[in-house]
């Protein structure tokens, strides 16, 4: 269970991109974040692994304080929560093999990272994390090498290398065409299903939300304005959530 | 009144350009008319036709020597003089015989074409007298008139002799050449040990000199103060360390049995205490008592560590003496005694500072733990004196320089005014600093960074040339030094400016999957800046092998002491030959860049 409570972030600059956030997730539950650009939502889920250092506010995981907890347990606390990126932020210049073998780096010790060692069994989990995507071939190639959506599949990869109990993943498809989209949004769906992992997911097309979440929020200018079901977004909701103007589309 | 205004704003800035231009020719003193005194153009003339025929090749030369008889003073009856062998060049001498002083003509038939030479009278006290010179024709013939010189006539024939020189073979290094030769070699080298030696200090210093990386670097108050404080008592147990090592390693050294034994122990010491000392995996949260225990076994294997390298450098010296002695290989054995001295000269050094760095690491921690778990008054408290000590700490040290660099040689000025300054100066600002606030560790040690750079770059490699030859004496070592630390600052600065541009994201994705700092650069950032890095490291290269042509006018080695000395002997065709050479090596260097470039990019 993911609890959090009043969320504020300020940035430097003066943004207010949380304001007052406050709501539950249960253990194994599909969640979509969604809300127009610049509502909050990535803010959201980076304060969550604490990419983002909350103005104010509470998080709790289990009963455990990640808002207050120090470097040492942030470590072990970040190395249970994979993260997918909408740039899939792979290192481009290394192989697919060590952009996924990196998501153990909250497991190895970092004095056998100066040498670019991992156990042995990493290196099997690895290579099954990357067949389980089916891109099992693809190891040795540079990850620039690869196309967007194979891209995110290595992502995917190195976030379940970390034996996740909860995966953000923010704006997965977002960068891929719908086909592909799908494609990513139901290896999130099975690993959901299958593992019991907690996902939170932010996502702009509703027809996907629909599709694959158990439950919504929505953020408009850091606010929650909507929890529920996605099924009951009718469109006075929708326009509550997008603005006046908002047209749906898809 | 729009335009009006344009026209005159658009005027003002003409004039003002104007003048600005106009001021700096005058500054500089820009002026064609001393280049227009026909006597500055033909010396420059003379020094591009010198620059145009660089001194690079010789050729052995064979002289040519021909022939033919005279008779000084004419005999009643005339002269009867042997026909010449016409197979070969040959003389005729008309008239056979004259008087002293008379004018005679000398006639050559097949000579070499288009060559001159000098036509000598040589008497029998073989005094050679040159009468002329002689050019021949395309044909190989040549008609000159010579006079006789004013001697006593004597019944004998003497000669008329013309020496003609040509060149036997193909070309050869001349002496300049291969002086040129040798520098050139020994500036790529200076350079190539200064560019790799200035590249390994620059990366490490790129990082904390990367804005990107450090702003985020924050700690509060107390793990400042508290790592400011262990950092010297880490540095003094790791020198401590270091000399207990050096000793049990010179009880090994004592005698081979003892040596191979030691050889053979000490690596292997270390290497299983760091298997119990890193577990590769942290998967628990460990208990204080495993945690000493892992403690224990790195420091064993530290101290193991350091036994084995002091006993390696021992034997790669010793291995150098014994590879010194065939002559061969004089050079690779020098470099074994060097590499050895070296280890064991630097190695006391290194484990100081690493030993400095794991205490004030693990001080920090501690401050980090003080500040989350202690009650307010206490943690003000503690804060208080710790930030007192810290600053008495860092004014005395400051203190300590500016005694040993002026001789005040009054404590009161050396050790009670810094002491008493420095407490102050933490007292307030751990009175001023909100408790739990955190202190930009990050952006100082960047902007010092910076700073330290910026005065390093700023002094030209040629000062420090001769700053160093005071220290290991004239000599391309010197110069070494010297573009080493030149390298350093500018690299610095290039790197980290790369460092700054990668891409974020990357760095975002490892930081999330709970990788600590260390880890997000070897696996974030180095894959990133591995191509720019090995271009401008190809680059620096380049530059020292241009700088070294400086740091041979301070006695800093390499080519530039060739180019210095030609240039002041006024011997132009010679420092072409080293200007040429330096080109040569630029051009490859940027073509052997180039390679690189593409296999690792």
């Amino acid at each position: 269970m993911l609890q959090i409570q009043n969320l504020f972030k300020i940035y430097d600059g003066g943004v207010q991109a949380l304001y007052d956030v406050s709501f539950d997730i249960p253990k194994g539950q599909f969640l979509a974040v969604i809300g127009l650009s610049g509502s909050g939502k990535s803010t959201l889920l980076r304060c969550i692994n604490r990419l983002v250092e909350p103005t104010s506010g509470k998080i709790l995981w289990d009963d455990m304080d990640i808002t207050a907890a120090s470097q040492e347990e942030l470590r072990r606390i970040r190395r249970r929560i994979g993260m997918v990126f909408q740039h899939f932020n792979l290192v481009h210049r290394s192989s697919v093999l060590t952009n996924v073998l990196a998501g153990r780096q909250g497991y190895v010790n970092p004095a056998w990272s100066l040498i670019n060692r991992f156990p042995k069994e990493d290196l099997q989990k690895a290579h099954a994390q990357l067949e389980r995507v089916g891109i099992g071939d693809k190891f040795r190639h540079r990850a620039d090498e690869l196309s967007g959506g194979q891209q995110q599949r290595v992502g995917i990869a190195r976030a379940m290398m970390q034996e996740p109990e909860l995966i953000l993943a923010d704006e997965p498809v977002a960068s891929l065409d719908p086909v592909l989209a799908h494609s990513i949004m139901q290896h999130l769906e099975k690993i959901n299903q299958d593992l019991g992992v907690t996902v939170i997911c932010s996502l702009h097309f509703l027809d996907l939300v629909h599709r694959y979440a158990d439950r919504v929020v929505a953020l408009n200018e850091g606010r929650l304005v909507y929890d529920g079901l996605p099924q009951d977004i009718d469109d006075a909701r929708f326009k509550e959530i997008y603005g006046k103007e908002a047209e749906r589309v898809g | 009144m729009k335009n009006v205004n344009k026209s005159i704003i658009t005027a003002l800035i003409v004039l003002i350009v104007l003048i600005v231009y106009a001021y700096g020719f005058e500054v500089t003193q820009v002026n064609l008319e001393t280049a227009r005194q026909p006597r500055r153009q033909e010396s420059f003339v003379r020094i591009l036709r010198a620059l145009a025929h660089p001194d690079i090749f010789t050729y052995e030369q064979s002289e040519v020597v021909v022939d033919a008889p005279i008779v000084v003073g004419c005999p009643t009856g005339g002269v009867s003089l042997p026909e010449p062998d016409k197979t070969g060049p040959y003389m005729l001498v008309t008239p056979g015989c004259a008087e002293p002083k008379a004018e005679i003509t000398v006639e050559g038939f097949n000579f070499a074409p288009n060559v001159s030479g000098p036509i000598n009278f040589i008497p029998p006290s073989n005094v050679t007298i040159q009468l002329g010179n002689f050019q021949s024709d395309s044909a190989g013939h040549f008609k000159s008139t010579v006079t006789l010189p004013n001697r006593q006539p004597v019944p004998e024939s003497q000669t008329i002799r013309s020496i003609t020189r040509a060149n036997v073979g193909g070309p050869k290094l001349s002496r300049n050449g291969r002086d040129t030769w040798g520098k050139i070699v020994e500036t790529v080298f200076l350079a190539l040990l200064a560019t790799t030696f200035g590249t390994l200090f620059a990366i490490p210093v790129s990082f904390l000199a990367a804005k990107n990386l450090m702003k985020d670097v924050v700690s509060p108050l107390a793990s400042v103060a508290l790592s400011l404080i262990a950092w010297p008592i880490g540095i003094g147990i790791g020198w401590l360390t270091a000399r207990g090592a050096h000793w049990i390693s010179e009880r090994f050294g004592q005698t081979t049995v003892l040596l191979i034994a030691g050889l053979i122990i000490a690596p292997l010491l270390t290497y299983f205490a760091m298997r119990i000392g890193l577990p590769p995996t942290d998967t628990r949260t460990p208990t204080p008592r495993q945690r000493l225990g892992r403690f224990g076994a790195l420091v064993v294997a530290a101290i193991a560590g350091i036994v084995a390298a002091l006993l390696v450098s021992q034997v790669i010296s010793e291995f150098g003496e014994i590879v010194a002695k065939v002559p061969a290989l004089e050079f690779m054995g020098n470099f074994f005694v060097t590499v050895g001295d070296m280890v064991s000269t630097f190695l006391g050094l290194v484990v100081a500072l690493a030993a400095g760095a794991v205490l004030g690491g693990w001080a920090e921690r501690l401050g980090h733990r003080m500040t989350d778990s202690l009650p307010v008054p206490a943690l003000k408290t503690f804060n208080l004196i710790l930030a007192a000590l810290a600053g008495a700490l860092i004014f005395l040290t400051v203190a300590a320089v500016i005694e040993w660099l002026y001789d005040f040689n009054n404590p009161l000025y050396v050790f009670v005014i810094p002491g008493i300054l420095g407490a102050l100066a933490g007292l307030l600002l751990a009175a001023r600093l909100p408790h739990k606030g955190s202190l930009p560790v990050g952006l100082t040690i960047y902007n010092a960074l910076r700073g330290l750079m910026n005065i390093l770059r700023s002094i030209e490699a040629f000062i420090w040339a001769i700053i160093f030859v005071v220290l290991v004496s004239t000599g391309p070592f010197a110069g070494t030094l010297a573009l080493t630390l030149h390298t350093v600052a500018a690299l610095g600065k290039l790197y980290s400016e790369q460092v700054e541009s990668i891409m974020p994201g990357p760095l975002e994705a490892i930081k999330a999957t709970g990788a600590t700092r260390i880890q997000t650069i070897i696996y974030g950032v180095i894959p990133q800046i591995i191509p720019p890095y090995i271009s401008f490291t190809m680059y620096r290269w380049d530059i020292n092998v241009r700088m070294s042509t400086i740091i041979g006018f301070a006695g800093g080695g390499g080519i530039g002491f060739l180019l210095q000395q030609n240039i002041n002997l006024l011997n132009y065709r010679a420092a072409s030959t080293q200007m040429i050479a330096i080109t040569v090596v630029v051009w490859l260097m940027d073509y052997l860049s180039s390679v690189l470039r593409e296999k690792f990019v």
